[in-house]
């Protein structure tokens, strides 16, 4: 653990200014996160800014019939609105399947997405890792890979010792549904605000796995844009984890079905929440079958690469993505509650 | 025969005394002993598996504001004895295992500790580490002993001539994985070392024995025990990580006499358990039954093969329980060991009995399947009438009414029938045996003292969360004929008599046992009517003693396993216990211990699972967010019931211990109801969905 300044501006405006200035400070949210990464030595900031008291903790409504979401709502706030129950289930249930009841009443909105991987590898400074150490290595690969990325990954196994490797997977349950929900992030930066798709606010590992998002440094999530969904729309948040609460996703699934259209998003599966917009394509033509789900989940899974490694590897997550896949879209469908 | 106590304090629900003060807040455990001006002591560890340090350069740490003392294998102190490797902190520059302390801060923050460690550079010239268990090593080895002086093989008969000509035979290999105690309290010790005082050396250390912490401590500095005095009134949980001295003791310890009349803290983080307080060894067991047409068990045997650490031997007693646990005319039991570039193994939650009873009451559930008979009047057939072992009577053996009771209020006899379906899952049932030894440790003193018109009990016993704080006190005022309430028992500090640990669910059976003969020698002397600052003492050696019976609690485990027929999760809403343990001295504390221990064999049965990273060395996961144990959801309509047990042979308050029987079953008992579920008969823990998708409609 290394010491740092800890700064708590008077606005917005300062934060951004603050971080942008030197290299090494961060934005502090709810803390969730980053206080043990701090704790663990994987975080290092020479100054810490707190913005908890800064961003919005509004939910208002949107004259499109959305919501704007506050960086600063809780996990738990956001998970209670009745707005939000009533008309994105998809993303109420995502909240309530992530953490414990005592971590959603600290994180926030602005802060979840940004969250870092918890590839034991990634959090262990004993061993090498891309994401935290560029160029040091990747560990994963053919290490304990059950909580690591089946997709966007290279198509053969990845080279351990090559500094782009990374197969860690991004571990929000929130992210996932708002990928789904085609929201959109508002930030502020050092250059003025911009609108950031949510689907590409997070990135593949490239050729730097040491960035999980496109946000520059100094850029600040003020709020999340939640537009309406179509009338009629039916959506839900599947989560598959090792134990019944308190455990990240081995696989998870956000939906959307709207008349003609179903929506997915995968979690546990990729460096990012995976929009599955091939599968997407695939169901487009005709009713979401059982059959014709499957069918579109092979095409989204085509380029799929399990990683084998200690304890059996993560195979088994292609079989598992897709019949929850099947599954929630079968309820959603045929009017059983999720 | 003992001459049982008259239970009025006995057998009453009574709350907890240590209750109040934990709900409160004002318990203070060892981290958080109130000391003047302490420092704080950071560990560094190794980052490789086997090999030398070459080099430590200390500059940085030292160049710290507030870093008091580096300690390294060249500045550390050299101790009066390095026998226990374990022990032998900073003495040498070998590394033995990854994650073993090579260097050690104190500081005068907790903060400035931690970066003053991290920024100890040390170089080391790495060795090749062999870390893998297997069975088909080459340098397999049978230990002298297993632990708690276990005969290392037994035989009887011919299992192979058996197992060649029954009617039906299981030969399956099961595993049971590595895992970590992981207590709430993680392990930690003030320590305050004053060669001017009377008692130079001092420990506050949440430890499962006071006792036998300063023997320790005494016997690696080369101390008199006079000199050292160790107290601990509560523990935040142990199960067996704390019944033992380890590392982090000795480098609180050698901290404190760095920085003479300084107290110095040293706790350890979550990460550092992983490596530096035990784990059980994940066990390989090789099964063989035999038995004939109606089931009655002609072979059995269980050939374990397990680890150790290179430098320090523990020998988990797997096969212990096949001995004893049902009629068979040929058995045999072994113990193999690697011996590895590993963290030292040690105690768990029912050693022997927890791992042991995996293999052979999931074999059991495979040869009920094979005969077509019922797994739990499959269990009533091979009652032994005697302790096949030793071949002597049993103290009670209760197992079959805790058979019969389990599944009258489980509603066995109604169970679904194989791969049945409920909407969206698959429900299935198992049962598994528990067993549990009965002992009594041979060293403990109480001493009673009649004082301000009250009765004082004093021995230096440990409560760790167990209830200890609150049923000696029953004891007591049972064996002086007074109310509960007119007894003041004290504990965990040195400075009163000698106490054995709380391990092998003994505590009570021990200290209680002393607490009689105190009292029986109490009321010899002084009557009815004693004077103040009368004092009697008794010890436990005073105490009847028994030769001629076996002793153990038995009990039976039933669960109820649903498997979601789309992702494969795993759910046991329902999982049932009842046991034979003699006689229950608090309800309200013993059943929180049954319950505890079904817990944890639920958590072994779909949860835990230290998954060891052979390539470096360690266990890959390092904390309570990756290691899972079973939450709160996990858990559904639990329940411990037990039989009103009347045992007049193995000790005064009728008592077996309750502490560890809990976990043993558990997980055959889940494992057998996930295959009634699924057809997936799973022979390695944990038990996770991943391995029932290929079987999932």
């Amino acid at each position: 653990m290394k010491p740092f300044a800890f700064a708590r501006p008077g606005d917005v405006a300062e934060a951004v200014r603050t971080v942008a200035a030197e290299p090494a400070a961060v934005f502090l949210g709810g803390g969730t996160n980053l206080v043990d990464l701090l704790k663990l030595g994987v975080a290092r900031p020479d100054r810490v800014v707190d913005v908890r008291r800064l961003t919005s903790r509004e939910i208002t409504d949107t004259d499109d019939g959305g919501l704007r979401i506050g960086a600063a709502v809780t996990n738990s706030e956001l998970a209670a609105d009745p707005r939000v129950r009533e008309r994105w289930p998809v993303l109420a249930q995502a909240l309530l399947a992530g953490a414990t009841g005592q971590l959603r009443n600290l994180a926030t909105v602005g802060g979840n997405p940004l969250q870092r991987t918890r590839c034991v590898y990634f959090t262990d400074v004993s061993t090498p890792c891309n994401k935290r150490e560029p160029g040091s290595g990747c560990s994963a690969v053919g290490g304990y890979t059950r909580y690591h990325a089946v997709l966007g990954v290279p198509a053969a196994l990845p080279d351990a010792s090559a500094p782009e490797t990374c197969i860690a997977t991004h571990p929000s349950d929130m992210a996932v549904a708002l990928a789904v929900l085609d929201a959109r992030v508002q930030v502020l930066g050092p250059g003025g605000a911009r609108t950031i798709p949510f689907a590409e606010l997070h990135r593949l590992p490239g050729d730097d796995p040491s960035r999980d998002t496109v946000l520059e440094h100094g850029e600040l999530v003020t709020a999340i844009d939640l537009p309406p969904l179509p009338a009629g729309a039916r959506s839900a948040y599947r989560k598959v984890r090792d134990r019944a609460s308190y455990a990240f996703a081995l696989v998870s699934v956000a939906a959307v079905v709207a008349g003609g259209e179903v929506r997915l998003a995968l979690g546990g599966v990729a460096h990012r929440p995976w929009r599955a917009t091939r599968a997407e394509e695939v169901l487009r033509g005709g009713p979401p079958t059982a059959d014709a789900v499957r069918g579109a989940m092979a095409a989204e899974l085509a380029a799929a690469q399990p990683q084998p490694g200690i304890d059996g590897g993560n195979g088994f997550k292609i079989p598992l993505v897709t019949r929850t896949v099947v599954a929630t879209v079968r309820d959603l469908t045929s009017g059983v509650p999720a | 025969m003992t001459e049982l106590l008259e239970p009025r304090a006995i057998g009453r629900d009574m709350v907890r005394r240590d209750g109040e003060a934990k709900v409160r807040g004002t318990a203070t455990y060892a981290i958080e002993t109130p000391v003047e001006d302490p420092a704080y002591a950071h560990p560094v560890q190794a980052t490789v598996a086997r090999g030398r340090v070459t080099a430590v350069d200390t500059s940085a740490a030292e160049a710290l504001d507030g870093v008091l003392v580096v300690l390294t294998p060249s500045t550390a102190e050299r101790l009066a004895s390095v026998e226990d490797r374990e022990y032998a902190v900073l003495q040498s520059d070998e590394v033995d295992f990854r994650g073993q302390v090579v260097a050690l801060v104190v500081a005068e923050t907790s903060e400035v500790a931690r970066q003053a460690a991290d920024a100890v550079r040390i170089t080391y010239a790495e060795q090749p580490h062999d870390s893998t268990l297997a069975v088909d090593r080459d340098d397999l080895y049978a230990p002298e002993q297993v632990n708690a002086g276990h005969e290392t093989d037994t035989a009887q008969g011919d299992v192979a001539a058996a197992m060649a000509t029954a009617h039906a035979t299981v030969e399956q290999t099961y595993t049971t994985a590595m895992y970590h105690n992981n207590p709430l309290e993680p392990h930690a010790t003030t320590a305050l070392w004053d060669p001017a005082a009377d008692v130079p050396l001092t420990l506050w250390d949440s430890t499962q024995g006071v006792h036998p912490s300063r023997s320790a401590v005494c016997g690696v500095f080369g101390l008199e025990e006079e000199q050292v005095r160790v107290v601990c009134p509560f523990v935040g949980g142990g199960f067996g990580s704390k019944g033992n001295a380890h590392a982090h003791v000795m480098l609180a310890t050698m901290a404190a006499r760095a920085v003479p009349g300084r107290p110095v803290k040293l706790g350890l983080t979550r990460q550092q358990m992983f490596t530096l307080v035990g784990y059980r060894t994940p066990t390989i067991q090789k099964l063989q039954v035999a038995a004939d047409r109606t089931g009655r068990l002609q072979a059995i045997a269980i050939d374990v093969v397990e680890q150790t650490s290179r430098i320090k031997e523990y020998a988990e007693q797997t096969g212990v329980p096949t001995r004893m646990m049902y009629a068979s005319p040929n058995r045999r039991t072994t113990h193999r060991l690697a011996a590895l570039d590993v963290p030292v193994p040690s105690w768990m939650r029912a050693p022997g009995e927890c791992p042991g009873m995996f293999g052979p009451e999931v074999a059991l559930d495979e040869l009920a399947d094979t005969l077509g008979i019922d797994p739990v009047e499959l269990r009533i057939r091979n009652e032994p009438g005697v302790d096949p072992e030793t071949g002597k009577p049993w103290s009670s053996r209760n197992l079959v009414q805790c058979l019969r009771e389990g599944a009258r209020r489980f509603g066995w006899a109604d169970r679904p029938p194989p791969l049945h379906r409920e909407g969206a899952w698959l429900v299935g049932t198992g049962v598994a045996s528990s067993v549990y030894p009965t002992m009594r440790q041979a060293t403990s003193t109480a001493v009673i003292r009649y004082e301000d018109g009250r009765y004082v009990a004093e021995i230096g016993a440990a409560d760790l969360g167990t209830g200890a704080w609150t049923v000696l006190p029953q004891i007591a005022a049972d064996a002086l004929g007074v109310d509960a309430e007119d007894v003041e028992v004290r504990i965990g500090d040195t400075r009163y008599p000698v106490a054995s640990v709380a391990g092998g669910s003994s505590g009570t059976n021990t200290w209680g046992s002393a607490l009689v003969v105190a009292a029986r020698e109490f009321r010899t002397k002084f009557g009815h009517a004693p004077a103040d600052g009368d004092e009697a003492s008794g010890d436990v050696d005073q105490a009847s003693t028994d030769e001629d019976h076996s002793a153990y609690a038995f009990g039976a485990q039933f669960a109820e396993v649903r498997v979601h027929a789309d992702t494969g999760e795993i759910r046991v809403p329902r999982l049932y216990g009842v046991f034979g343990a003699g006689r229950i001295i608090n309800p309200r504390t013993a059943r929180s211990q049954f319950l505890g221990g079904m817990t944890m064999g639920l958590s072994m049965a779909l949860h835990e699972n230290s998954v060891w990273d052979d390539r470096i060395g360690q266990v890959a996961k390092h904390d309570l967010a990756e290691y899972h144990v079973s939450v709160n959801a996990d858990v559904g309509d639990m329940q411990a019931h037990w039989l009103d047990e009347h045992d007049p042979y193995v000790n005064a308050m009728g008592s077996k211990g309750v502490g560890e029987i809990g976990i043993v079953g558990t997980a055959a008992a889940v494992v057998n109801a996930v295959h009634r579920a699924t057809g997936v008969r799973v022979r390695d823990l944990p038990v996770t969905l991943d391995r029932l998708l290929p079987a999932l409609p």
